[in-house]
Parts: structure tokens; sequence; C-alpha cells
């Protein structure tokens, strides 16, 4: 296929994926804003998820101080702000618009009617939905877009495509977020001693990971194993070793003459996450780790472009 | 659709019982269901020079215009014929040159006309077809008579209304369809496909065929995807593209990938920066070589404009007789040539009734209509023709046919046009239909989708 369309739907589907991780985090901090005494709490934890985000800067030009209704509006809809769920969506809707004839036309009716109602919610002046609704209604026409992608989408290129966009985008916001909350994190210095419930649960369900904790440890919550779900658990949709491990897969399907490079690397942070124990996270220190984690994430981003994206002129 | 006592033309006599006996309520919701549908699906065009995302809709009537099935053989007819004489005629001049010896058409005409590309000069192109896709613009006059307008050579577009608009009309209409035998006309992107990969490059048995388009902020851009898409092809952009030793390749996810056909959808200026426009970023350094070794094909091939270009128009008939030694099917609409002394003359004496047009304008602009131009209009247009006259061309105005039309007071006749899509190939082909444009304002004339026009369902009916 065209590198240029790989290229646009590599990125499309990376700003859905985005779209979500902000919905995701906007709705946990909503429901935290919902409950008595939480104000602390939901101040600290929104500074250090938008620092996380690196979303600081744009936000501190618009307001003085960190009010979670203006946090809440200005990642959902600022329509200036490259990084809103908003611009997301139209960046995802523009990507593609510019390769339409390579999606299937559930997939492009999907991301196109996605922004057209984006677009008619943020103009909109009287009967907009409340933040809670949007955050929900953002997150559907994730789900929407990736089940029609995995159900209508041949078993290409294309499509191999679109999912490393998807894991990568994933796992890059997993690291973030647990980036946000790492002090509160690190293992072993008090483990088994929980310091605010409130800020686990946001932690927990923006990454959709509370039930499932439940579910796996059936124990009290824990930072240490909090991070251990998060971070090693094979099957755990958003953890680290998940992501990892369908970016390399996908990888393997496109493989080409100059890719063997980009290849091994992601099978090694596949390889580390998947032999690593919990230990040695906690020896080598968290914010390390992630800081580490996120480098390499980076680096594969890169060389995916240049290997399949964006080749040189002569090819 | 009606005679003059109000009756409806017999071909049309279904379709208004059918309509008589519609609620308004029906109708309105229909057409806003349309509305809805063409926005989620994005059958939208480009605004230049609009907020970023601005694009709208071709405003789509959802009254059919029908045409009986002896009058399509006519116009069938009539059509090839045309386009052969056409393709035979761009062959000619940019070979032999046997209809300017022969004096049929002035030299200087053809030779010193700015789309004429003496880069094409000797250079022969498979099956000698020039201009694989062609739009011809048919209108018809107050007699009933179907004349040409204008003929489109270069990269005529509309066909993709003309599909979305079938299936659209099918969508909301359903009952219509079993009601009437109307000819299908889905097959298009097989057919296009089909005579693209029969002018390959000889020796090239399974050839590659990609769609070539200047990218997502051309205004045709929704056309371009959809083509390559039913036809299963590439859509590609000319940074996609590169020409090494006089070939030509796309840079794909598994490397380069070997061209074989390129259906082009941007102006021959564009193509390729080292011979024409250099500037242009939308073409592919080199391609010009690689096609005047013959390694490539291009669709519609470089330096058909000559042919479409409004000065040359007149001689149409002319080369049908060179060239086929048959006579024209179809007529040309009246055209006085105002290099000629005596139509400047006349065309002084009677601009509030003619229609002016620059011989090069396109899209409806650079036009003069004398019964709507106002004293001023006339003025600047007669100093311009006093100052250039053969920069100006002039026909009657027409008494265009009308069709009913959804209007703000409900249906009222609006004047049409047709664009049918004539594919030259191994043989020559038209899907029977086309694309008819309709003039939304009252009175107007102008159906360009530019300036205020909008589009309709065309039925040629079976039986």
């Amino acid at each position: 296929m065209l590198s240029r369309t790989a290229d646009h739907m590599y990125w499309m589907s990376r700003y859905i994926e985005r779209a979500e991780s902000l919905a995701r985090l906007v709705d946990a901090h909503y429901r935290m804003s919902l409950l008595p005494h939480s104000g602390e709490t939901l101040a600290h934890s929104l500074s250090s998820t938008m620092s996380a985000l690196q979303m600081e800067e744009a936000y501190k030009k618009r307001h003085e101080v960190i009010e979670p209704r203006a946090v809440f509006e200005f990642v959902s809809l600022d329509r200036d702000y490259s990084g809103s769920i908003f611009s997301c969506l139209r960046a995802a809707r523009e990507n593609a618009r510019a390769v339409r004839g390579a999606l299937t036309s559930e997939l492009w009716e999907t991301l196109n009617s996605t922004w057209l109602e984006v677009r008619s919610i943020a103009t909109r002046r009287s009967s907009r939905p409340d933040i809670g609704e949007f955050v929900e209604w953002v997150k559907e026409r994730s789900h929407l877009t990736r089940g029609v992608t995995v159900g209508t989408m041949m078993r290409d290129e294309a499509f191999h495509f679109t999912r490393i966009g998807t894991f990568l985008e994933r796992a890059d916001s997993t690291a973030r977020i647990l980036t946000a909350h790492q002090n509160d994190l690190i293992p072993g210095a008090d483990a088994g001693v929980v310091p605010d419930p409130y800020e686990w649960s946001v932690l927990l369900r923006a990454l959709s990971a509370f039930e499932i904790y439940r579910r796996v440890y059936r124990d009290v919550i824990t930072p240490f194993k909090v991070a251990q779900l998060l971070i090693l658990r094979d099957n755990m949709p958003r953890s680290l070793l998940r992501c990892c491990k369908e970016v390399y897969q996908n990888l393997k399907s496109v493989a080409n003459e100059q890719s063997a490079e980009t290849e091994r690397r992601a099978g090694e942070m596949h390889a580390m996450l998947h032999f690593t124990r919990m230990e040695e996270i906690a020896a080598v220190g968290l914010p390390r780790f992630l800081e580490q984690f996120l480098a390499r994430l980076r680096d594969l981003g890169d060389r995916i472009a240049s290997d399949f994206l964006l080749p040189p002129a002569e090819a | 659709m009606y005679l003059s006592d109000d009756a409806a033309r017999p071909h049309y006599l279904r379709y208004a019982q059918w309509l008589e006996h519609q609620p308004a309520e029906r109708l309105a919701q229909k057409r806003a269901e349309a509305d809805a549908l063409f926005h989620r699906v994005g059958i939208t065009f480009a605004v230049y020079g609009q907020e970023e995302g601005a694009e709208r809709l071709i405003p789509f009537d959802i009254v059919p215009r029908v045409l009986p099935r002896e009058e399509w053989i006519r116009l069938e007819g009539g059509l090839k014929q045309r386009v052969r004489a056409l393709n035979a005629f761009i062959h000619d001049i940019y070979h032999d040159q046997q209809i300017l010896n022969a004096g049929v058409i002035p030299a200087e005409q053809v030779l010193c006309n700015s789309q004429y590309r003496p880069e094409m000069q000797g250079v022969d192109v498979p099956g000698g077809i020039y201009a694989h896709i062609a739009g011809i613009d048919i209108v018809r006059d107050d007699a009933g008579e179907f004349l040409v307008l204008e003929d489109n050579l270069r990269v005529p577009s509309g066909v993709s209304y003309m599909l979305e608009n079938r299936k659209m009309m099918m969508r909301l209409f359903p009952e219509l369809f079993s009601e009437h035998r109307v000819a299908p006309v889905d097959h298009y992107p097989d057919v296009l496909l089909d005579n693209l990969r029969s002018v390959a490059p000889t020796g090239v048995a399974d050839p590659t065929v990609v769609l070539l388009t200047a990218g997502a902020h051309n205004s045709a851009y929704f056309e371009h995807a959809f083509l390559a898409q039913q036809m299963g092809i590439e859509l590609v952009e000319g940074q996609d593209l590169f020409v090494r030793d006089e070939a030509v390749f796309m840079r794909t996810t598994q490397g380069p990938q070997r061209v074989d056909v390129i259906y082009r959808r941007i102006d021959d200026d564009f193509l390729d920066p080292l011979v024409f426009r250099p500037e242009s970023m939308l073409g592919v350094p080199g391609l010009l070589t690689a096609y005047r070794a013959g390694r490539i094909t291009i669709a519609n091939a470089i330096g058909t404009g000559v042919a479409d270009d409004k000065s040359i128009y007149p001689y149409v008939p002319e080369m049908i007789r060179f060239y086929l030694g048959q006579s024209p099917i179809i007529g040309n609409v009246h055209t006085w040539m105002l290099r000629r002394k005596e139509d400047k003359d006349y065309v002084l004496a009677h601009l509030p009734e003619l229609v002016i047009k620059e011989v090069h304008g396109a899209g409806g602009y650079g036009m003069l209509i004398g019964p709507a131009a106002t004293k001023a209009e006339i003025a600047i247009f007669r100093k311009q023709i006093i100052a250039t006259p053969e920069r100006y061309i002039a026909q009657p105005t027409l008494a265009l046919s009308t069709c009913p039309t959804f209007a703000e007071k409900g249906i009222a006749p609006r004047h049409i046009d047709l664009r049918p899509f004539v594919l030259s190939g191994r043989d020559v082909t038209i899907v029977p239909g086309g694309l008819t444009r309709v003039a939304l304002r009252a009175g107007s004339l102008v159906v360009n989708s530019s300036q205020g026009g909008g589009t309709k369902d065309t039925w040629v009916l079976e039986t």
C-alpha cells in the first residue's frame, strides 16, 4: 500500500485512541468532582495529570488557576487547543478523509459523523450535553470506530497499521497516566496502605481497570498490585505489556526489507515486559522505569515512520 | 416534462401520476433525508477561501430527468461519433496536421493556442486515444433538438454525482424503480477501469492503474476518492510518485512499485514541474520524459485542451466530416467567431440578445448573458470585444429546455443541461445517462455548481 495511506491510517487510529484516553481521564476526574470532600485530591490529580500530558502550558495561557470545570471544558471542547478531544476527533477525520478511498464506507461514515456531531456540540450555545454525557459519548464513538474497523476491514497492511497506531497510542497514554501517579505508586515503600481511595479509583477508572482489579486480586487496592496490573499483566487490555505485544505482532505482519531493526526493538520491549517482575521495576524506581519506557516508545514510533510511512525520496 | 397544455409528455406520464399522489410533507421529508445522507457520506465539495473544513453540498433535486429510449439511442450515436472525431483530430494535429494542411481549420488557430502542447508533437499514445474520458455538455433548444454546448476533454468531472444521485433516488423512492425500467449506471467504474487498463503501454500484461489527485483540499476530491475506491486502485498525490530510469513508481510500505497508467485529475500545467509550471507541487518531476518514452499512459493525454477550446469548438462538425466522412448526428449551437469581421459586426449590433463567452473561460466565468445583463456590463464587454475580438465567441441565448424542480415555492420549471460521459479505450462506450445539472434560480441559464446550480438523477428508460 502507499506509504502516505499507511501514514494517514496510523494517525487516524492514534487520534481516535487519544480522544478516548482523554475522555476517560475527564470522566474519572469528573466523577471525583461529584464526591464530597474531594477538593484537594482532585486538584492534585488534575494538576499532575495535565503535567504528564504536557497540557499545562496551553491551559495556563487561558486560565490562571486549575479549576475542574475549566479543565474539563479545555480538554474536551477547546477548538483552538490541538490536544483537546475536539481537535483529536477533527484530526482523525481529516486523516480519514485524505484516504477515504482506502477505508470501508462504514468506517469513513463513522468517523465523519463523529466529527459532524462534535462540531455541532462545540458550536451549540444552549442544550449542550453535560460533561459526563459528553465523555460517555466520546467513549462510545471510539468503541464504535474500533468495532467497525475490526468488523469491516480486510486483514491487510492497512488494518495492521491502524492497529499499530491504536496500541502505540494506548501504551503512551497508560504510561503517562502512571507517570502522573508515580509518587503514590512506588511499590514496597508502604505496601498494603491505601493513601487515598479516591485517587486510586480515578487511576483505575481512567484505564478501565477498576472492575478488572477486583476480579484479578479480590483484595484491597495496593500500589504494588495496581502497578503490576497496569504494567505487567498480559490479559489486561490497557497494560503496557499487552499494548507492546499487539504492536509487535502487527509489526511482524507488515515487515519490509528495511524494518528488521524496528521489529527487533519492538520484540525486545515486549520481551522485557514479559519477563520482568515487579520487584525489579521497584529496584530501578518507577519514575525512571516509566521515563525509559516512554523514550523507547518514542524511538519505536520514529522508526516506524521512517521505515514505512515516510520513506526518503529515492526509496 | 410537460407539454404546453400541462399534459405530461408520454415518457413522464407514470412519474407525473406518482408525483400527483405524493403529499408535500413526504417530499419535504425525503429532501431533508437526502441532505442528511449526503453530509454523512461526505459527498461534498470544498469551498476555496473559507474556514478550514468548510464543505458544501451540491444541491440535489429529487425530481428526476427522464429520457425515452429512442432519444437516448440517437444521442449515444451522436456522442460516439463526435468523440471519435475529436480523438482523430488531436492525433492529427500532433502528427501530420492534415486538417490544417487541407485548410479546414486555420493553422494559427491551433498552433498558437495556449492549450496546444508542442511537447506532444510526434508522440505516439496507445491506440491513438487522447481523450479517454470526455464529458460532452448537451442542451436542448426550443424545437426539442439536442445540441452540443461544450466539449470537456481535459479532466471532466461530475460522474460521481451521476452515480450517487442514482443511489440516493433508489434509497429514497424504491417504488419508482419497480414502476419504471431505468437503465442502470453503476457499472461505470468497471467500464472505466477496463478502458484504462486497455490503454496501458504495450507489453504490460497486468497493468497497475492509479488515480492522481491534487489532494483532499481540491474541490473535486470526493469524486477522486470515490472513483479510486470503486475501481479498487490507489489514489495517489504527486508526492507519492517518482520517476526513475524513465519509469514511474509509487512509494509503498513495501518499497517502490511500478505504475503503468495514470488517470490524472490535475491539469496539464501541474503534471511535471520540470516541463510545465516549475512551482507546481502537485506533479511528478520527470513524468513527461517517461511519457514520451512510452513507459506510462496518462489519461487524458497531455494536450487535449486544444480540442475543447471554445475557439476550436465551431469546427467540430467539420472534423466529423473530415475524419469520418459522416455528417454530424448532433449539431453545435450556432456560434459566431468574433475574429471574423462579419461575425463581429453582427454581434456588436446584437449584444443584448446574445451570450458572449471568452474562448479560454470555463465554469461559467468570463461570460455575458445579454438578456440578463445591465447596460454597464454590456458596455464593458463591447469595449473588450473591440480591443481583442479573437478572445470571444458569441451564441444565441437558447431557450434551454426545462424540467420540474423543487423550488422554494413548490415544484416549478428550471433550466437544465446534460453531461454524458464518453469513454474511449478498446471501443467507445457510454453508460446510459449522465449528469443533469439544473439552474436553481428562476430564469437562470447558468447550471454550474459554483454559481447556484444543482443536480438531478437522469433516467434513460429501457422501454
